[in-house]
């Protein structure tokens, strides 16, 4: 078979449709960044509102709200939370985690000179493009873009603006995610380099594995459901719309006999698995940082890696946790309670091996290390927040507060979010061949670290006060919110405080860009193989020689070495 | 991937898979036989669907019959029993969630308060 | 890119090669697409009035789809012939035996036609009733499949791949494999898909 690489590549093949999967890990990452920063500027506005509701929004809000002067009406912010929550989740996240990161280093931490389907690595960036265009697209619809929520509860789904094409996009974003994990799988099997045997394997890895399985089994069912949906409100099926329904004042013309709790199993049968998909690859990332800035092992590698497959098992025996208020039985309620009890086991176990591994560390302070050990107590209270809510005595009352809003977020943002900086962080050295400036990293890190507190620990108290989550106005018609509406200005000013520690962020990025390449390859003496490649590695190929491994990943503070660690591949 | 797998289904993978000419040709006959089997079985299931029988026995009779069917669909024109085992596990793993997503519909239809 | 391993070759430890372990996890997710339709299924039929979906059920065409039944069974059979013809080097035979695979399934898509425009001829359509609305569904979504695979059994019947199997057999074969599983896989739904809608 020719090899083509020896021909010059043109622009178009080295930078729009590229098979290198190390271009297709930048094309995933710029993109999601963009998406992540463009979620943010949705939730900016929302929580303004919140703030200060009914009140114009500042700058924007004429151009926004035209037809209102600049105010923002409820279908707006129902607008803008649906879609904050579905593109954060489905373009910017998971994007970064899975397509980011898998993508970029996957093939480099196991010693391969590529994944194992590099066209198809390229289909499914492009195809995530076009699911992301398309539902930006759908803001500029003359109905406007999809209002039911990120999790698009029928009958009002099938009613409401916006949805038809959210559900193509969504179409478009499963296959992407499909394509591509199944690619992650076959290469973490079938391309590992000579002598890296399964327990040797860096722990990223394992959760990049686990990951990839809840992707191909978890997405499907919501392509299913998505389609299903399509038909209601295209074709006119009724298969989640029930009998005898009115909307609107009229009689809804449809067969009937569908039901809306078909639709909400079949997406939380996907959204829970999703949201391991959301933790995952930040818990490998964190395990990395710790390993490497402690300058010692994992604390319980074995233990790790069967924590997270017995989650990732576990994880497709939780889901109507999220429905324990649709009028379940005792039955059902008992297990999906029981399963969502036993499902946080695994996550202690992963924090506590987290944990012990700090102990007796050499531990250095650099930026990755700082987001990497913020993680550890904000996924702590966000994994501790959930225990409430899958009980389902408990639930009831805090089901659809702004209490679950805390929780989740807690994980996400400062848990996720937090690994995925501390990521972009450790790694820019070898993607770049410069390391981001420390100083204005930790100016990127304690703001950030104090406001996203300041947004999501009050959410806490406002849920319990039985603050309903979305309501335009923030809770002020409601007598029982009154005492706690005020937090939302607190709220929103961290929200702007967080904002602004951004820039930092994203000037250090471009401002690093400019400066001159490191000699250094492996400046933060790492063990892992992606770091005896050059910076950034070959195209293609990634390493100069073929990669053998002889070590396990986390060989550290090895006391007769000059250097105080042997890398996997030294003999 | 030292994976467990019954002995039984070891030897028989171990008699299929050998890829010289003869065993190909053995392959062949193999193949009309299921083809064959395959039209038996569904001249039998358009047959069972005539009998008077409850619903859910009618439905335990269609997936029994159409379970073999794939059975040997799976097992010879996929060549799954002479497969490695990481496809295998792969498909086991995939049942379980299969078997999982048939639960919806009884949970929510067979165990409800009644109320919605 | 000549420089990933086992794309032919089986790796020693694991014995698979990179396109069978991968179209074997793409088919996992695709039992899962077509399980989270059954599921809806299953959760419809329990949730309609007593009888409904054995009225709506009736007014399926069971000889036609027994037929279509065994035209793919028959595609099956001669898609894994024509594999094995390969592996025996008999191209000829190979390219015989995909051809009737590539015929089967214009049959089949032929028959389809003939069932559904008899249907919207008779004023049923996928909103007449949540039995039509998932039977067009469940059988709508493995056409686009069978359409999908016939691409793709047109393309290795063409002159590309004459080319592959003059410059390299073992690819040409091994795409053929797995092909072949994809499309056993397309069976295999039908296999199930057949006496669920039509006969129970």
């Amino acid at each position: 078979m020719s090899d083509n690489h020896h021909h010059e590549e043109t622009f178009f093949q080295k930078y729009i449709w590229s098979v290198d999967h190390k271009v297709i890990g930048i094309q995933y990452g710029v993109t999601s960044l963009l998406f992540l920063l463009f979620g943010f500027g949705l939730m900016a506005v929302m929580r303004y509102q919140l703030a200060y509701p009914e009140t114009v929004i500042p700058i924007i809000g004429q151009w926004l709200f035209a037809e209102s002067g600049g105010i923002m009406l409820p279908e707006n912010y129902n607008t803008f939370g649906a879609m904050h929550g579905t593109i954060m989740i489905f373009l910017g996240v998971v994007p970064l985690a899975v397509g980011a990161f898998g993508n970029y280093l996957v093939p480099l931490q196991i010693g391969a000179p590529d994944m194992a389907f590099p066209k198809l690595n390229a289909a499914s960036y492009w195809t995530y493009f076009v699911g992301g265009v398309v539902m930006m697209a759908s803001f500029f619809t003359p109905e406007g873009a999809a209002r039911s929520g990120w999790t698009s509860y029928p009958p009002l789904s099938i009613f409401e603006s916006g949805q038809t094409m959210w559900l193509l996009s969504m179409v478009f974003l499963i296959t992407s995610s499909l394509l591509g994990s199944m690619n992650i799988i076959v290469t973490i099997v079938q391309l590992r380099a000579p002598g890296l045997t399964w327990f040797k394997l860096p722990f990223f890895i394992w959760t990049q594995l686990v990951t990839s399985f809840l992707l191909v089994l978890a997405f499907p069912p919501l392509e299913a459901a998505a389609v299903l949906q399509l038909m209601d409100r295209i074709a006119g099926t009724s298969f989640f719309l029930p009998s005898g329904l009115v909307y609107a004042g009229e009689a809804v013309a449809a067969y009937g006999n569908g039901s809306p709790l078909l639709w909400q199993h079949l997406f939380w049968f996907l959204a829970h698995p999703e949201v391991y998909v959301l933790i995952l690859p930040a818990i490998g990332i964190v395990g990395e940082i710790l390993a490497n800035n402690t300058r010692k092992p994992l604390w319980g590698y074995k233990s790790l890696v069967y924590a997270i497959s017995f989650l990732g098992f576990m994880s497709f025996i939780v889901w109507a946790h999220h429905m324990f208020l649709t009028g379940m039985g005792q039955t059902m309620s008992a297990f999906f309670q029981l399963t969502t009890m036993i499902i946080s086991i695994p996550s202690v176990v992963v924090l506590t091996a987290f944990f012990i591994s700090l102990w007796g560390g050499s531990i250095r302070f650099n930026t990755p290390m700082l987001f990497a050990l913020s993680f550890l107590p904000m996924f702590g209270i966000g994994g501790l927040t959930g225990l409430p809510l899958g009980v389902a005595a408990s639930d009831i009352y805090l089901h659809d507060t702004y209490y679950v809003i805390g929780h989740f977020h807690y994980v996400v943002a400062p848990g996720t979010l937090f690994a995925l900086f501390a990521g972009i962080y450790y790694w820019f050295p070898k993607i770049t061949g410069r390391k981001l400036h420390e100083g204005m990293g930790k100016l990127h890190f304690f703001p950030s670290f104090l406001a996203m507190n300041g947004i999501f620990m009050p959410m806490f108290i406002q849920g319990l006060a039985g603050l309903s989550r979305r309501m335009y106005d923030g809770g002020q018609q409601y007598a029982h919110a009154s005492d706690i509406t005020h937090w939302n200005e607190f709220m929103t000013i961290s929200a702007f405080i967080l904002g602004l520690a951004q820039i930092p962020f994203i000037l250090n990025i471009f401002i690093t860009l400019s400066t001159k390449k490191s000699e250094d390859r492996n400046p933060w003496k790492s063990t892992t193989i992606e770091w005896s490649a050059p910076s950034p590695p070959l195209p293609h190929v990634n390493f100069e020689s073929a990669v053998e491994v002889h070590r396990g990943p986390y060989e550290y503070s090895v006391p007769e070495r000059e250097e105080d660690f042997y890398p996997q591949t030294s003999p | 991937m030292d994976i467990f797998i019954p002995n039984i289904v070891l030897t028989l993978g171990q008699i299929m898979s050998n890829n010289s000419d003869h065993s190909i040709e053995h392959h062949i006959q193999t193949y009309i036989r299921v083809f064959i089997a395959l039209g038996v079985l569904t001249v039998i299931t358009v047959a069972v669907s005539y009998l008077e029988v409850s619903f859910i026995e009618a439905f335990f009779l269609a997936i029994t019959i159409a379970s073999i069917k794939g059975s040997l669909v799976l097992g010879f024109f996929m060549h799954l029993i002479s497969e490695r085992a990481a496809i295998i596990w792969i498909l086991v793993a995939t049942t379980v969630a299969f078997i999982i997503l048939m639960f919806i519909p009884l949970i929510s239809l067979t165990d409800s308060t009644g109320m919605y | 890119m000549s420089s990933i391993p086992y794309i032919v070759e089986e790796r020693p430890d694991t014995g698979l090669n990179n396109s069978k372990l991968g179209v074997w996890i793409f088919l996992a997710s695709e039992v899962m697409l077509f399980g989270g339709l059954f599921s809806a299924y299953v959760f419809l039929r329990l949730a309609a009035p007593e009888g409904d979906f054995d009225y709506w059920g009736a007014k399926l065409n069971v000889p036609m789809a027994t037929f279509n039944t065994m035209l793919l069974i028959t595609s099956s059979v001669t898609m894994v012939m024509s594999w094995a013809s390969l592996k025996l080097k008999q191209f000829d035979k190979y390219k015989m035996y995909l051809g009737i695979t590539i015929l089967c399934a214009l049959g089949f898509l032929f028959v389809k036609y003939f069932e559904y425009t008899g249907k919207f001829h008779h004023g049923i359509y996928p909103s007449s009733s949540t039995f039509m609305g998932i039977y067009f569904t469940l059988t709508g979504l493995h056409v686009l499949h069978i359409i999908g695979g016939l691409v793709v059994l047109i393309y290795l019947w063409t002159r590309q791949a004459d080319k592959m199997w003059e410059e390299n057999p073992d690819l040409l074969a091994n795409r053929i494999e797995v092909t072949g599983l994809y499309w056993h896989f397309v069976d295999l739904v039908w296999i199930f898909l057949f006496p669920i809608l039509y006969l129970l």
